[in-house]
């Protein structure tokens, strides 16, 4: 196993770094106007599938809130993403005519009251409890949805309102993509998304939605994290009854937590909406939850950049081997099987914990022979 | 009830039963402020329930425990700590994945009120209440002889900069009253010597120190009263020389603990 160190990158003067990020950002956008072989998606829409990515990284980075920094186990995080979707239709298309963005806040609003509504009971119990609470009620969501005439029963709601395109349906000017053929690079003139223009086929411009808002919620992330707020939750996770006598209010501070994943969640939820056009039950079975959980746990809980990586391969990987799909819940298995073994803090676990782990194993080297000095120590 | 200016916490006849076993039996005193209190027993005497009772994790059964003036009964834990009591362990509780700065600093972060939406946009307050709360936190660690290990994670410490650590991330939160549980456990005897200076240097810059322990000559040598618990009950209380000579402290603990003692 490698150690994924980066001192000579974190080491360069911050302007090359913004300068490095800047590009690394780019590149991401154009990443479905290159086409580049073997990376894009064979028989897929490149940019669906690059738009579901972010999704997952946008939920990876939400649900890290609350599994990662404040240690609850939640699984039925798609519960928060369904009420994002749900309020997003009903006002858009089902039983109101807003335009998407005035829907959005409203439907990150709702999602964030039912997580405050869900945590304020639920989260005086812990561990596995909460756990079992949380699936139920991600079930509990679907299920009125499943039996609720107001909320379209199986058949779902359609026609869910699409972001306002820049520059009407012929957008502002118009980008080519690169066709890649027999060594050589091309520009197709033919092949050209339209800027910025949310329509039916090209799902490019989603992406680079979703992409922005990844991009703002890892900031996000990062100033609430360095603060008093991530203290509080890292502090709650280590050990809450220390933490509640050294001043945090754990409660307050998980409830927190809750509401934040929450809305992380409900906004994804809306915007999956909205680029889908269409949702129902279907749309938000356990498996997600599951799903979620997995990029979340795979990735390496508590870092940012561990869970996206996460995210990406749960949301990626089985599209880009779509060939293999018979196969997919079987190799999925087995890779978690082994992940568990190999590395059960996930593929990037956040730095201190590696540093702790490996100060973990010297001592464990160290204390082989001197197993009498541990107890006189404990 | 007696409240003085002087008395900063006061105890009064606290009774705390589990069931059929009586942990604490009618006990009352006081902790004067500006000094440092001893409060010793046996193994199973009750003094750590004691401390338990005051920073609100049990709930006594009956009694009243005032902080200056004012009752904590019923009080959430939290709401005691920022209230201006802190406490350390006595199995060390520090948290292992953050540094030791970090540790401190949620000691700092209690008599702070930043939220999410001060972090999220850097407002006045959080930049305010950060650079504050990072300065408490260096002077504390530098005080403890803990500023080279600043961004060491707490896990990574060594035993005795752990203990020290909790007394850091303690006094961080800016209590009166500060309630240390055995801080010299597993330390050897030149060790205790210098934390017994430590916590005359932690009274001298105005805490008042609540101290169990069970090394008799710490406590005989650092402390201006002591409180003797012995099953549940009080059976002493008065200058140390008065505890020492106490017929009832020596046949209760002094006598077993010399003869382990040598």
């Amino acid at each position: 196993m490698s150690k994924f160190k980066l001192p000579a990158l974190s080491a360069l003067p911050k302007p090359v770094k913004i300068v490095l990020w800047v590009l690394v950002a780019l590149l991401a956008y154009a990443l479905p106007l290159l086409e580049p072989p073997f990376i894009t998606t064979p028989g897929v829409d490149f940019g669906g599938v690059l738009f579901v990515v972010t999704m997952y990284c946008l939920i990876a980075l939400g649900l890290n809130i609350v599994v990662g920094y404040a240690g609850l186990l939640d699984l039925g995080y798609v519960g928060f993403y369904a009420v994002g979707a749900y309020t997003a239709a009903i006002l858009t298309s089902f039983h109101a005519n807003w335009p998407l963005l005035l829907a959005l806040p409203v439907a990150v609003l709702a999602s964030t009251i039912s997580g405050v509504l869900l945590g304020a009971p639920t989260l005086r119990v812990r561990g596995d409890y909460l756990a079992i609470v949380t699936l139920g009620f991600g079930e509990i969501i679907r299920l009125i949805a499943v039996n609720t005439e107001w909320l379209g029963e199986r058949r779902g709601i359609s026609n869910v309102a699409r972001p306002p395109s820049l520059g009407g349906t012929e957008g502002w000017f118009e980008i080519p993509h690169l066709y890649w053929g027999d060594g050589s690079v091309l520009l197709d003139t033919q092949d050209t998304t339209k800027f910025l223009v949310f329509g039916v086929l090209d799902q490019i411009p989603y992406y680079w939605m979703g992409l922005t808002v990844v991009i703002l919620m890892l900031f996000a992330d990062y100033l609430v994290k360095d603060s008093r707020v991530g203290r509080a939750w890292e502090a709650t996770r280590e050990d809450e009854d220390a933490a509640e006598l050294m001043g945090v209010p754990t409660f307050r501070f998980k409830l927190l937590a809750f509401a934040s994943g929450a809305f992380v969640g409900g906004l994804a939820g809306a915007l999956y909406a909205s680029r889908q056009n269409f949702i129902n039950p279907d749309s938000f079975l356990l498996l997600f939850s599951i799903l979620f959980l997995a990029a979340v746990v795979v990735g390496g809980q508590g870092n940012r950049w561990g869970v996206m990586v996460g995210a990406v391969l749960v949301a990626y990987l089985p599209q880009r081997f779509r060939e293999f799909d018979d196969f997919r819940v079987l190799v999925f298995g087995l890779a978690l099987v082994l992940l568990a073994i190999l590395r059960p803090e996930g593929l990037f676990p956040p730095r201190r914990t590696v540093r702790a782990k490996q100060l973990e194993q010297e001592l464990e080297v160290l204390e082989e022979g001197t197993e009498g000095e541990e107890d006189a120590r404990v | 009830m007696l409240v003085s200016d002087a008395r900063i916490l006061e105890v009064d006849q606290l009774t705390l039963r589990f069931g059929g076993l009586t942990a604490l039996d009618n006990i009352s005193f006081h902790i004067n402020e500006g000094e440092i209190l001893g409060l010793i027993g046996p193994n199973g005497a009750g003094k750590t329930t004691c401390f338990n009772a005051i920073t609100g994790v049990y709930k006594p059964t009956s009694g009243a425990i005032l902080f200056q003036g004012e009752s904590l009964v019923g009080k959430k834990r939290f709401e005691i700590t920022q209230g201006g009591i802190a406490r350390t362990f006595q199995n060390i509780r520090l948290f292992p994945t953050m540094t030791a700065l970090e540790n401190v600093l949620i000691g700092a972060d209690a008599q702070h009120s930043t939220g999410i939406l001060s972090a999220l946009f850097r407002l006045p307050k959080h930049r305010r209440e950060e650079a504050a709360g990072h300065q408490l936190a260096m002077e504390l660690l530098g005080f403890m002889g803990l500023a080279k290990q600043a961004d060491e994670l707490a896990a990574n410490l060594s035993y005795g900069d752990q203990r020290r650590l909790e007394i850091a991330r303690a006094m961080a939160t800016q209590p009166k009253l500060i309630c240390l549980d055995e801080p010299a456990a597993g330390f050897n005897p030149q060790e205790k010597r210098v934390l017994m200076d430590l916590i005359r240097k932690v009274r001298d810059q105005g805490f008042t120190v609540l101290l169990i322990e069970h090394d008799m000559r710490l406590v005989m040598g650092v402390t201006d009263r002591i409180i003797v618990l012995e099953f549940g009950k009080k059976i002493a209380d008065g200058t140390p020389a008065e505890v020492r000579d106490n017929p009832a402290v020596i046949a209760a603990y002094l006598g077993v603990e010399e003869e382990d003692a040598s």
